[in-house]
């Protein structure tokens, strides 16, 4: 049953994936084991946009489904088991002045989908907002998200600002956005840039295993 | 589907020839002197000589997209641009005396503020109303439209934006909640209560900052008309004269917002086509009616969420294309020359956007290989693009001049080019921006 919660989630039948779900649940299904189920669809839906054969709708309504079957499931798992390992972390905001997300939330999917642990912390964000997420969270990565023109001098800004306050050693930053190049990443101090999402996640993933 | 949406007429040729020669003439334009109508009707020739694709022009004209980059060169604020005429003026007669573009950008993107502050506009935030006075305005994702309210959009698009979507998104037009239904008015009972919601003190305050609304708006526009003409009149001919919308975009950008409506290609697939459809009349209608007015024939449109990493191939096809079509056939048939900016990428899109009528349109690229687009959907349309603002914002001039080379190296050997930047030039180094101009000037020459 398991496997037909996988395949409706990852062929975007919603009503299905949710009715499964709730079978499962009743049927006395380990809800860890429907949660393992949820993260392997998400990996299907993932490595499908990975190859080009799903869109920006597509990771949408999965994430969409998946936070239904999640609000369904997680009541019944106790608070000890919701522990998992991750494979790294990453911190991921869009900066100051910017507040396009679309990038930043395609980002985040794929990283979680991909067994990543990601704390975003939104858009518009000032530098000492990145720097007080990188004290507490500690993360291995930091995404730097921005679409306008005006977002390169942020994206400056904030490294500096993680740099002044001696993180920089602790993190490796990556900047992203439809308008980012080698030329900003020159610009920005970031170590390495990402026109798409996908092309981040590529990056983040050398970076850290995966 | 009416057939002026699907097919060409027999008179769009004529009909766009006839726009050509009302926009080459220039009436109205307070010419310094008859040397500066010349070098309009020089530049206007190479722009309609690059679409056309009959001949190359005399060499390739270069219109980039000015966006923001006056005010930023001219050291005022995006506030001083969207709050004080006279400081706009200043911008953007430097940014047009000292770059000498071959169109002139008319400053249509940045709007009166007070305007937006009268209606209290809530999807947007601007300068001082939510962002800092030195940055640009920026859009506020919002689902302006619910999922269930297709229907009633369907049913009668103009009730829809009067009642339900007006007092969404201007607070101060609240009270259009109780406009009356119109098409209703037409026998003697059904007089007094079309008239009754107008009689309450709420619908009256709402008129009342419509009607200072409008007031602001003719100041703006007539000081925006006095910088427009004096511009003009030193011999440029402007880019574009109007404005419209894929009807995906509509829906997509304004109504159900980019999550709301790329749920809806899985949840309403039906009723998302339907409204596409419904809007098709109205955005030919948006772009004849501001180009006839403004003399010209390039309505301007803007293209957002049918760039490649948007949507599939098949999504595309099924719902974005088919009446972004009909709306380029709509306003070719009309004679106009829709000038298509397809913002991000467009890489996979080329072979399906190429089923137009030959030389009757403009693709203008950002993020893409043009030298592609010149293979594919250049042999049938003019193609403008695509110097990249990183390079512009972060390069060198020589970086800038080298890969002015390689692009008209790359498609500017037989005409159909428009040399232009692949989005708003706001963030650019001015000496970035001179070369750019003078490179093309010098590389340009057929």
């Amino acid at each position: 049953m398991t496997d037909a919660l996988i395949h409706a989630m990852a062929e975007m039948q919603e009503k299905e994936a949710l009715q499964i779900a709730k079978q499962l649940l009743n049927e006395g299904t380990d809800p860890i084991a429907i949660l393992n189920a949820c993260s392997t669809a998400m990996q299907t839906v993932g490595e499908r946009f990975e190859k080009g054969e799903y869109f920006l709708p597509h990771l949408m309504m999965a994430g969409t489904i998946l936070k239904q079957v999640s609000d369904v499931i997680k009541p019944h798992i106790r608070e000890q088991e919701k522990d998992k390992t991750s494979k790294g972390r990453v911190l991921i905001g869009t900066v100051k002045g910017d507040i396009h997300d679309i990038g930043k939330n395609m980002v985040t999917f794929l990283l979680e989908a991909n067994g990543f642990e990601v704390k975003d912390i939104g858009i518009d964000q000032h530098p000492d907002k990145f720097v007080e997420a990188i004290q507490t969270f500690q993360p291995n990565v930091v995404g730097l998200s921005g679409l306008l023109t005006l977002a390169f001098e942020s994206m400056k800004e904030t490294i500096l600002a993680i740099e002044e306050a001696g993180l920089q050693d602790n993190v490796r930053i990556i900047i992203g956005g439809a308008q980012v190049s080698e030329h900003v990443k020159d610009y920005t101090g970031a170590d390495a840039f990402a026109p798409d999402a996908l092309a981040g996640v590529r990056i983040i993933k050398q970076w850290i295993g995966g | 589907m009416r057939k002026r949406f699907v097919d060409l007429s027999d008179q769009a040729e004529q009909k766009q020839e006839e726009r050509f020669s009302i926009w080459l003439k220039g009436e109205g334009i307070p010419f310094t002197d008859a040397s500066k109508q010349e070098a309009y009707l020089e530049r206007a020739t190479l722009i309609k000589d690059a679409i056309q694709l009959k001949k190359a022009p005399r060499r390739i004209p270069v219109c980039p997209s000015a966006g923001f980059f006056p005010n930023e060169y001219a050291g005022i604020t995006m506030y001083e641009a969207m709050y004080d005429y006279e400081a706009l003026r200043t911008a953007w007669e430097r940014f047009h005396q000292d770059f000498e573009p071959d169109a002139y950008n008319g400053p249509t993107t940045i709007v009166p503020g007070k305007v937006l502050d009268l209606l209290d506009l809530k999807m947007y935030q601007w300068p001082g109303h939510g962002v800092d006075k030195e940055r640009e305005y920026q859009f506020v994702e919002g689902e302006y439209m619910k999922a269930e309210e297709y229907q009633d959009l369907i049913d009668d698009p103009t009730c829809f934006f009067l009642t339900i979507y007006f007092p969404r998104i201007f607070g101060s037009l609240e009270p259009f909640e109780t406009f009356p239904l119109l098409p209703p008015v037409n026998e003697i009972p059904v007089i007094p209560p079309f008239v009754m919601p107008f009689g309450t003190a709420a619908m009256q305050d709402a008129f009342e900052s419509l009607e200072k609304a409008g007031e602001e708006a003719l100041r703006w526009r007539a000081a925006v008309g006095k910088i427009s003409g004096d511009i003009m009149g030193r011999g440029f001919p402007s880019f574009s004269g109007g404005f419209t919308k894929a009807p995906f975009d509509v829906i997509g950008d304004s109504l159900r917002g980019t999550t709301g409506v790329m749920l809806d290609i899985f949840r309403h697939p039906d009723e998302l086509k339907e409204a596409c459809e419904r809007l098709v009349p109205m955005m030919v209608k948006s772009g004849v009616g501001a180009c006839k007015a403004n003399k010209h024939i390039m309505p301007f449109i803007p293209l957002h969420k049918g760039a490649d990493n948007f949507m599939s191939d098949e999504m595309f096809q099924t719902f974005y294309w088919p009446t972004l079509r009909k709306v380029i056939i709509g306003l070719i048939n009309e004679g106009m020359v829709p000038l298509l900016f397809a913002e991000g990428s467009y890489n996979d899109r080329l072979d399906v956007i190429a089923d137009i009528p030959k030389g009757k349109v403009v693709w203008w690229f950002d993020r893409i290989d043009l030298k592609r687009a010149k293979e594919t959907v250049g042999q049938i349309a003019c193609i403008a693009g695509n110097m990249p603002l990183d390079l512009l914002c972060t390069g060198t001039p020589d970086q800038v001049r080298g890969y002015c080379r390689e692009l008209i190296d790359a498609v500017g050997s037989d005409g159909g080019f428009i040399f232009s930047t692949g989005a708003g030039m706001q963030g650019s180094k001015p000496a970035n921006v001179k070369a750019m101009m003078e490179a093309v000037r010098e590389m340009g020459v057929y």
